[in-house]
């Protein structure tokens, strides 16, 4: 299955990000979104991954942008894990159904039971401008991101 | 190696570099002073230098990870002091020695043993042209694919090998003889 490409339209989604708080996709309408499945917390490469995007963060909102994250795992192993890396953007819990956002986005790995590592760049309408599906082991790091977003600010 | 990322800042003559300006090998690092990895890496590299002598120019830029390691961001702010009392690769050296201690009065303590004018470079490590020097490095290294630390370019592609000695040995060695 291959990830959705760019000028689809980002399907929607609401996932927790806290025991008893949701996020919505639909919420970020008129702001770009980074949209970052990944296969797992904890696992040493997306901590990585997720630890430069913190790091990037403010040059990815010069972009009038947000990240989110997203993976199968529970809500209170995303708590902890939060906490430990400081993250500063939200990570959601695609965990019941399991992977079901992964899987309307193309990026779930059916063998394995977790997503993808893709990333998504959506534009203030909703719609897909820019998606990147990254080897498992590989750390994508945030340049095709900030291509994409300058990208889209050309266009705009 | 073609699709690897490629470094979009250019050497030039603002980098730091040890070995001849024009060598036919170009490693660039970007590290974090307080990067366990980049501690590891750091010997390597002095060995990678001492093998390939004349034939590597090596440049250091920063890429400090300031939320996974507090010290990081002041620790490149000094190094980059140093560099205006001409002592940046004595700190850099310093800085990775003492990795595991680089609070703000251990660095005063560092300068002071290399000589440095303490005073002038907490100065300067309050300056924004330093400030900025650190800034404009990471964000260059995003732009180039940086995705962690260390991470290096050899003559201006990604390197997404390991860095071992004897593997980042080889992969430079391969590098020179695609070039003579």
């Amino acid at each position: 299955m291959a990830i959705l490409k760019e000028g689809t339209k980002a399907p929607d989604f609401s996932l927790p990000s806290t025991p008893d708080q949701r996020v919505s996709l639909s919420e970020f309408l008129g702001k770009n979104v980074v949209l970052v499945f990944y296969p797992a917390d904890w696992s040493p490469v997306c901590g990585d991954q997720l630890a430069l995007y913190n790091e990037v963060l403010p040059m990815i909102k010069k972009y009038n942008a947000e990240v989110i994250g997203v993976s199968v795992d529970g809500i209170w192993c995303h708590l902890q894990f939060e906490k430990d890396r400081k993250y500063r953007f939200p990570i959601l819990s695609d965990f019941e159904p399991k992977g079901a956002v992964a899987r309307l986005y193309g990026a779930y790995r059916d063998h394995e039971g977790t997503s993808e590592r893709a990333l998504f760049v959506i534009d203030g309408e909703g719609i897909i401008r820019w998606s990147y599906l990254s080897p498992v082991g590989v750390n994508p790091g945030a340049d095709g991101i900030l291509d994409a977003l300058e990208n889209l600010k050309k266009d705009n | 190696m073609s699709d690897s990322p490629k470094l979009k800042i250019p050497v030039s003559k603002d980098d730091h570099f040890q070995g001849p300006d024009k060598a036919p090998l170009v490693l660039v690092e970007y590290g974090d002073y307080q990067c366990p990895h980049c501690g590891h890496a750091y010997p390597i590299v002095k060995r990678i230098q001492k093998a390939l002598g004349d034939q590597l120019k090596f440049v250091f830029r920063n890429f400090p990870l300031a939320e996974v390691h507090p010290d990081a961001v002041n620790a490149a702010k000094v190094a980059e002091a140093a560099a205006l009392q001409k002592k940046f690769w004595e700190m850099h050296d310093m800085l990775f020695e003492k990795q595991t201690n680089l609070d703000v009065e251990s660095l005063g303590d560092y300068a002071a043993e290399l000589g440095l004018n303490v005073e002038k470079l907490n100065e300067a490590v309050g300056t924004a042209a330093v400030e900025n020097r650190v800034e404009a490095d990471f964000e260059g290294g995003v732009r180039s694919g940086v995705n962690g630390t260390p991470t290096f370019f050899i003559n201006g592609a990604r390197y997404d090998g390991d860095w071992e000695y004897a593997t980042l040995l080889k992969a430079l060695k391969a590098e020179l003889a695609e070039k003579v």
